[in-house]
């Protein structure tokens, strides 16, 4: 009576399923609460896991229904790669269309932003450029200058008040979040992921820098409301340029 | 197979499970501490304090790397791109040991994230040294397998857990990590005797002990089902076993695994004094 491992994950992951046969007690008789052990391990790990990556959410929906929730989506995306600090990538397209949360809309943007936050944390080291060295390009050849970004950058717009609602969740007196749209940027200075609130024109601007164009192209892009010199002085000063190309 | 000149040079001293809440306390050197054990997987990112840490860390003191998402005991190939990156961790990081699980964790490239059990027949004996020679040939090093927690038997197997392991060791050249707490719940759970496993264990292929709690339920029959949590101090059953072990094997570097609700500095400390204690006495 063979378990092969197709049969053996299908028990973990669906617990309407009895235990494979094949699978018994000390006594011989088929195992059936002792299988248990591995789908409560499983579902446990897993939830735990998402728990650690999306605290504010956690925080936001309350325990009772996280666990819910984890439970439907691991079973819907279980991990593919045994980097745990990862898992949890769908979580924006999942809740975006998870009918239980429909009453709170920003909880999709905010799991973008709590993915965001991680990946910031375990992103490669790198060493920033000198403020000098942008100060010091000739203004002729500033607006074809493209800029390479340190990896642990992220720029995240929403329309929804993202930054006010992940402060109001982790720092203690932050104001209660006013419904506004609002962009974020998430830098790692050394070595905590750091969010900065940014105009909706400075973080068009920044994200088109990231994806590669020429300063001149990224200013086009934000329009007449971009600070240029503000939003050039917080790239510097939140050391997430690497170089000037 | 490896030529196996042992790459694992472990101090016979009592180590303890990494936890970065403990940073402060060990970097400070807050009491004894013959080395420390990190999981693989958390040291594979690409950068920032984990790595930082670790790197100061190895400086300090002796790692032993712990794979827990490799997947040996696997039905289908090992992942190559994971494989790769334990590689490049055990490259960079020269760890004084390297160990992971006679378990599988990954299936049709999905990952359950716990170690489940596998039958021990030829076939499985063939799949899992086919494994760890590969592995072996990519890291460039000796591995330790290390014993599982046994909830459930297979109807299928046909070998003891201890012969089967003993067979490894002789066809791929690996070493073993014994866990006496897994050895104590298998055998609780399975009704076997803990000292019969460890008198038939290839002690001599030890590299490295590991020690920790488990939980205590029951199964329908009301039959005692203890469960491998790490989430508790070591019971003192599981001390004795440690005993029996090591006045057999003589000293060997004993880990302090704690996982789950990892309590404060001073609690492990005082589970790694009576650790020593133990090798004191071996």
């Amino acid at each position: 009576m063979k378990v092969t491992q197709s049969q053996f994950r299908a028990g973990l992951l669906d617990p309407s399923l009895p235990a494979p046969k094949g699978l018994a007690n000390p006594d011989g008789a088929q195992a059936s609460k002792r299988f248990d052990v591995y789908r409560n391990n499983v579902a446990v790990s897993l939830t735990e896991a998402l728990i650690a990556a999306f605290p504010v959410i956690y925080k936001l929906v309350g325990d009772k229904f996280f666990r819910a929730m984890s439970g439907v989506y691991l079973r819907k995306h279980p991990p593919s790669s045994p980097l745990m600090m990862y898992y949890g990538d769908k979580m924006p397209q999942f809740l975006r269309r998870f009918d239980p949360a429909k009453s709170l809309p920003y909880l999709s943007d905010m799991a973008r932003v709590e993915l965001a936050m991680r990946h910031s944390y375990h992103a490669a080291d790198a060493t920033p450029i000198d403020a000098q060295a942008l100060a010091s390009l000739a203004p002729e050849k500033l607006m074809g200058t493209k800029f390479t970004f340190a990896p642990a950058t992220h720029v995240l717009p929403s329309e929804f008040p993202t930054y006010s609602i992940y402060r109001a969740n982790t720092v203690a007196d932050a104001p209660k979040a006013v419904m506004r749209p609002e962009a974020m940027l998430v830098t790692r200075p050394q070595f905590d992921p750091k969010q900065t609130l940014i105009s909706a024109a400075s973080a068009t601007c920044i994200a088109s820098l990231m994806e590669g164009n020429a300063l001149g192209v990224a200013m086009t892009a934000a329009g007449n409301e971009l600070d240029l010199g503000a939003t050039l002085g917080l790239l510097l000063g939140l050391n997430c340029i690497t170089a000037l190309t | 197979m490896l030529d196996a000149s042992s790459d694992n040079c472990l101090p016979p001293l009592a180590g303890v499970g990494y936890k970065p809440q403990h940073y402060m306390d060990i970097i400070q050197g807050s009491g004894p501490l013959g080395w420390l054990e990190v999981h693989a997987e958390n040291y594979m990112g690409n950068g920032g304090r984990p790595i930082a840490q670790l790197r100061q860390l190895s400086e300090k003191y002796p790692i032993s790397v712990h794979g827990v998402g490799l997947s040996i005991g696997a039905e289908g190939d090992l992942d190559t791109a994971h494989l790769a990156r334990l590689k490049h961790l055990c490259d960079w990081l020269n760890p004084a040991s390297f160990s992971e699980h006679l378990a599988w964790s990954t299936h049709d490239s999905h990952f359950l994230n716990d170690l489940l059990p596998l039958p021990y027949t030829a076939q499985t004996l063939t799949r899992v040294a086919d494994h760890i020679d590969q592995v072996q040939e990519v890291v460039g090093r000796q591995m330790l397998l290390e014993n599982p927690s046994s909830y459930l038997a297979f109807v299928e197997s046909e070998k003891d857990e201890t012969a089967f392991l003993a067979e490894i060791v002789k066809r791929t050249g690996c070493g073993l990590l014994l866990d006496v707490n897994n050895v104590f719940v298998s055998a609780t759970n399975l009704k076997t005797s803990p000292q019969v496993y460890i008198d038939s264990f290839p002690l001599h292929a030890v590299g490295e002990i590991h020690l920790g709690g488990h939980d205590e339920d029951a199964d329908e029959t009301g039959a005692p089902l203890l469960i491998d949590s790490h989430g508790k101090a070591v019971v003192d059953p599981v001390w004795a076993l440690l005993d029996y072990t090591l006045a057999r094997s003589g000293p060997k570097p004993l880990l302090i695994e704690w996982d789950n609700d990892v309590p404060e500095w001073a609690v492990l400390a005082a589970e790694i004094a009576r650790a020593d204690g133990a090798l004191a006495l071996a």
